[in-house]
């Protein structure tokens, strides 16, 4: 791992504070809305939670975000720690798909693990620049000493109109929104 | 069991380290994990030799031919190994990205045969007069229904950090193998998988091939998944649940380079499937 990138991706992303929510991008805007629920449970940590796209025809996968345990204390090797990556791998099918091939983390994705509320992602960007085609959007969640859960929403590229698909988790996710806008 | 084959298979027991007592006895390591993130992870093995799978209820398997690759093919050191009663147990830091193979192999002549006054004997010794003298010096010139046979053995798994990788696959051409064509590391259930085997580095056709998932002691049956390689000697299956597998595959032909007549072939690996 970049041990430089890492410390330049701290400061900059600005979820690192922990209580600190996206702000609304979504004037006019495709985003994704998604519950954290409340889990009453003796001990909860924060799930970690990926949310990537794959093209169902080329099968190449664009992420959106990670949220996971950052380094405590600054860099690994100056104090800090990494050791929030060890569990990556607990989010299986993005680990498989994407996770093992990246240097995590990774500027504009990474991300610190959240607590339970609303939050929105910026689709808008990311959407503008994909190819034509079938697209799943697909949210994981893996919580210590927790489950493990994942929703999958289909949808088309380019946006035709204005659309909402949803998906609601059981356990670990609430309900997920996709917000589409041509 | 024919007593020919279960000689040879006593044999092969022996110079494994494996107890000789029945047939029944599965030999196999068993990785904490097999799929890792995060910086240079730590990954704890066990191995034993056991009669339900992956219970450690018979005898260690011996690390003293414990050999480990690193994914650039180097070989590594087991850390903290330990053999105790059950089980022997080591650890592995994960210091390159990739696949490391985790292995046990054997492989050699064994012959037995009859004297002229009808005693018994065999190649290589067993017992306090045992002797590991050259192959022709030990067998009697006037040894009769003299068997000579060729065996191997190999015991494996594998361990991935990061993104799999496939230089551990490269084949010995040394006895059976497995050369996965679906990375061992990447196996999820509901979908297929495909392995090829190889005898002394040409594909096994006709290897017989038994899947058995873990947790037999909470099940009634063994639930084995029975498998022929085909003439190119790949098998393939089709993960009808998560959990870790232990597979075994056995071959055996007439085709053995001089002096040996037959030619067999053992091989175990465990492997482990995950949810989708």
């Amino acid at each position: 791992m970049k041990k430089t990138l890492m410390w330049i991706a701290l400061a900059m992303v600005p979820a690192w504070s922990p209580v600190q929510a996206d702000p609304a991008p979504t004037d006019g805007q495709s985003y994704l809305a998604l519950t954290v629920p409340n889990i009453d449970v003796a001990e909860y940590h924060r799930p970690y939670v990926a949310v990537w796209l794959r093209n169902q025809d080329s099968g190449e996968i664009h992420n959106i975000s990670v949220w996971y345990q950052l380094g405590r204390g600054g860099p690994a090797g100056k104090g800090g720690d990494d050791k929030g990556e060890q569990w990556l791998k607990d989010m299986r099918q993005w680990w498989r798909y994407s996770g093992r091939r990246l240097d995590m983390p990774v500027d504009g994705i990474s991300g610190a693990t959240r607590q339970p509320g609303d939050y929105q992602l910026a689709l808008q960007s990311t959407l503008s620049t994909l190819a034509p085609g079938q697209y799943v959007l697909n949210v994981e969640a893996a919580r210590e000493v927790g489950g493990r859960e994942m929703l999958k929403i289909p949808f088309v590229l380019p946006v035709s109109k204005v659309a909402v698909l949803t998906a609601k988790g059981e356990s670990e996710l609430g309900e997920v929104a996709l917000h589409l806008v041509p | 069991m024919k007593r020919v084959q279960f000689y040879f298979l006593a044999v092969l027991c022996l110079q494994l380290g494996l107890p000789l007592t029945a047939n029944a006895h599965r030999a196999w390591f068993l990785p904490a994990a097999t799929v890792l993130s995060g910086e240079a992870p730590w990954v704890t093995v066990d191995g034993a030799v056991s009669n339900d799978i992956f219970y450690t209820d018979h005898a260690p398997l011996r690390l003293n031919e414990l050999q480990v690759l690193a994914p650039d093919g180097s070989a590594v050191e087991a850390q903290n190994p330990h053999t105790g009663k059950h089980r022997s147990s080591f650890d592995l830091q994960l210091t390159q990205e990739g696949t490391y193979k985790i292995a046990i192999a054997s492989s050699g002549l064994r012959a037995r045969w009859e004297t002229a006054d009808g005693k018994r004997g065999g190649w290589p010794g067993r017992g306090p007069n045992a002797t590991n003298a050259p192959f022709e010096k030990a067998v009697p010139k006037d040894a009769k229904n003299l068997e000579v046979s060729y065996s191997s053995r190999r015991i494996e798994t594998f361990i991935t950090a990061g993104q799999p990788s496939t230089k551990v696959f490269t084949p010995t051409g040394q006895g059976l193998e497995m050369q996965p064509i679906t990375h061992p590391n990447d196996l999820f259930a509901g979908e297929p998988a495909k392995f090829t085997f190889l005898i002394d580095g040409k594909p096994a056709a006709g290897t017989k091939v038994t899947l058995i998932v873990d947790g037999m002691r909470y099940r009634n049956s063994q639930n084995a998944i029975e498998l022929t390689a085909d003439d190119k000697g790949v098998v393939s299956v089709t993960w009808p649940e998560a959990g870790r597998y232990w597979l075994e595959a056995e071959y055996q032909d007439n085709k053995a380079k001089a002096p040996a007549t037959t030619r067999q072939g053992g091989y175990v690996a465990t492997l482990e499937v995950l949810p989708l």
